[in-house]
């Protein structure tokens, strides 16, 4: 697969709860390529904006219309700074990057929460919903703008809130162990790391293939800078290209 | 195809180009080769190697800070046995000349490393004294001219290849260490490497890299670079490659006015990863509309006399 660089024009800005926005970006040939799981590397052209470039699981893509969506929230300098981009506003996106998910599973279920979910919901958009089922864990209630997101591609969304204030109340490893029981051949994960650390170990104990996707501060993207590399199980990984997603029995540090 | 006009002979390389892939910010070269025709390319300076492989620091690697970034790799390769085996033959199907950047943790495992990488394929070493980021060697060696001196002796003795040695910034005169390389056999000279720096996170109250420090680049150094490079090009008579926050070719030419013969480009192919791309267009652009007969003729040109004032033009016009 080969890796361009595209000036994409934003073609949308939506805000989706407070600090949480949806960005279309006009990239054809990349929104051609990229697979679920990949992401893409987006440097900011405006003046005063960061010097590196930041990576975005991508959320969805339309091939048709040339474009792709990445979720992203309000962390720090670089997207408060994406939260002022509007239509006619331009960003340099290099992708697609690293490898994404496998696709041969029959049934999944989805396990996500924050923007961790973002690249998933491009996985459920390509395994569609007969297949698909979702369990969304969030903070409280403000942040499940996630169900309707995924509602088109899933089976079931099943929800967890910290505060109790939708679904079942804490974590997602209060309903994955009893979700393990129906049937799927495959789970992927993609959230905060205690998360998918705890999600990978419920899987291992009941023999069921998980594949995570991790993250980790880079520079480069393409597997030059060695500055997102980890300790696998049988070799240094770069996050970057061999990953972001491995089988969960590939990862040894979290 | 790349004009005529950018040719430069230096140190024994015949590069096409005066751009350089700096070491750590281009990998091995075949990463970026979907975004940089590297037949394009001056020469490719590989991740520094050294004789077994190494993992690195451990923790957060690399943070941004104002114009540019702090980097705590500490030195991350797969070993020169790796490298000869496995990456060589791969970076040897471009047509692009390779040089192989080299550390060691001791004299004699610089030494050991040059011998090994005496191979066909590889185009000339550059031996890092001047990396922040490793507690032994590295910087240990780069900031003491003796032993700065004794690591190049070591390595021309143990190569054929020319050698061209990479200075540290983080030193009271830069001008001793590079006379220092010069009297060793070094057969050229590469600077800046990074500036030592910090960052805190005051939310944490811990500095950001799990290495405490690390070595600062980006647009931030460039200063410190240009100036450095104007010193060192007044008092030795062997080339030298000026790396540091270049990114445009107004940078290139700021750099090749303060006597580099030879640029290098770093932290930009991490942020922009065409960026050798560009700016082999936009130099030979440049050339065209300054009318200048061969980008070479660009060197040293805002020193006090001009080419006059560098000893290593002085030498060229008495042979």
């Amino acid at each position: 697969m080969t890796k361009m660089l595209e000036k994409a024009p934003v073609l949308l800005q939506q805000p989706l709860d407070e600090k949480t926005f949806r960005l279309r970006l006009g990239a054809a040939q990349i929104a051609r390529q990229v697979q679920p799981g990949q992401f893409v590397h987006i440097k900011l052209l405006a003046p005063g904006g960061s010097l590196l470039r930041h990576p975005f699981g991508v959320a969805a893509v339309d091939v048709d219309g040339g474009t792709l969506d990445i979720i992203y929230r309000v962390t720090g300098p670089f997207t408060r700074v994406l939260t002022t981009l509007a239509v006619t506003n331009e960003v340099s996106v290099l992708g697609p990057l690293g490898q994404g998910f496998d696709l041969s599973a029959q049934r999944a279920l989805l396990v996500g929460g924050g923007t961790g979910l973002a690249p998933l919901l491009f996985l459920s958009a390509r395994l569609g919903s007969s297949k698909t089922d979702v369990l969304i864990g969030g903070k409280t209630e403000t942040e499940l703008f996630w169900q309707d997101l995924f509602r088109p591609f899933v089976g079931h969304a099943f929800v967890t809130t910290d505060d109790g204030s939708c679904g079942t109340r804490g974590t997602v490893m209060a309903v994955l162990p009893g979700l393990l029981l129906k049937g799927y051949d495959r789970i992927y994960t993609c959230g905060p790391s205690p998360m998918m650390k705890a999600v990978a170990h419920e899987c291992m104990l009941r023999r069921i293939a998980c594949q995570v996707s991790l993250e980790k501060y880079m520079a480069c993207g393409l597997g030059a800078c060695l500055s997102c590399t980890c300790q696998g199980r049988e070799k240094r990984m770069k996050i970057c290209t061999d990953g972001p997603v491995f089988w969960s029995s590939e990862v040894t540090e979290w | 195809m790349v004009s005529s006009l950018l040719k430069t002979d230096m140190a024994g390389l015949h590069l096409k180009t005066p751009l350089i892939a700096a070491s750590g910010t281009f990998g091995f070269g075949i990463e970026f080769a979907d975004l940089v025709p590297l037949e394009q390319v001056g020469a490719v300076c590989v991740k520094g190697l050294s004789l077994t492989p190494s993992c690195g620091n451990c923790g957060q690697r690399v943070v941004e800070t104002p114009s540019g970034m702090l980097n705590a790799i500490g030195l991350e390769n797969p070993g020169c046995a790796y490298f000869l085996e496995h990456i060589l033959p791969k970076l040897q199907t471009f047509d692009v000349p390779v040089i192989a950047n080299i550390y060691g943790h001791s004299i004699e495992e610089y030494a050991a490393v040059a011998q090994a990488l005496d191979v066909n394929g590889v185009s000339a070493v550059e031996i890092n004294i001047s990396c922040p980021n490793v507690k032994q060697g590295g910087l240990a060696f780069g900031t003491d001219p003796q032993t700065a001196a004794k690591v190049v002796k070591a390595v021309k003795a143990n190569t054929h290849k020319p050698v061209i040695t990479k200075l540290s910034p983080n030193v009271t005169d830069i001008v001793a260490l590079a006379q220092a390389a010069e009297e060793a056999g070094s057969d050229a000279l590469s600077l800046i490497n990074t500036l030592l720096g910090m960052k805190i996170d005051i939310r944490t109250h811990r500095p950001v890299l799990g290495n405490m420090v690390g070595g600062l680049s980006g647009p931030a150094v460039r200063p410190v670079a240009v100036r450095m490079v104007y010193q060192v090009a007044q008092h030795v008579r062997i080339p030298l490659i000026g790396m540091g926050g270049v990114e445009r070719v107004e940078d290139v030419v700021e750099m090749m006015m303060a006597g580099a013969s030879a640029v290098a480009v770093g932290t930009a192919n991490l942020y922009q990863p065409d960026t050798l791309l560009t700016l082999t267009r936009e130099l030979q652009d440049y050339c065209v509309r300054e009318k200048v007969s061969c980008v070479q003729d660009v060197v040293g040109q805002a020193l006090p006399q001009g080419k006059q004032s560098m000893p290593y033009f002085q030498k060229k016009e008495k042979v």
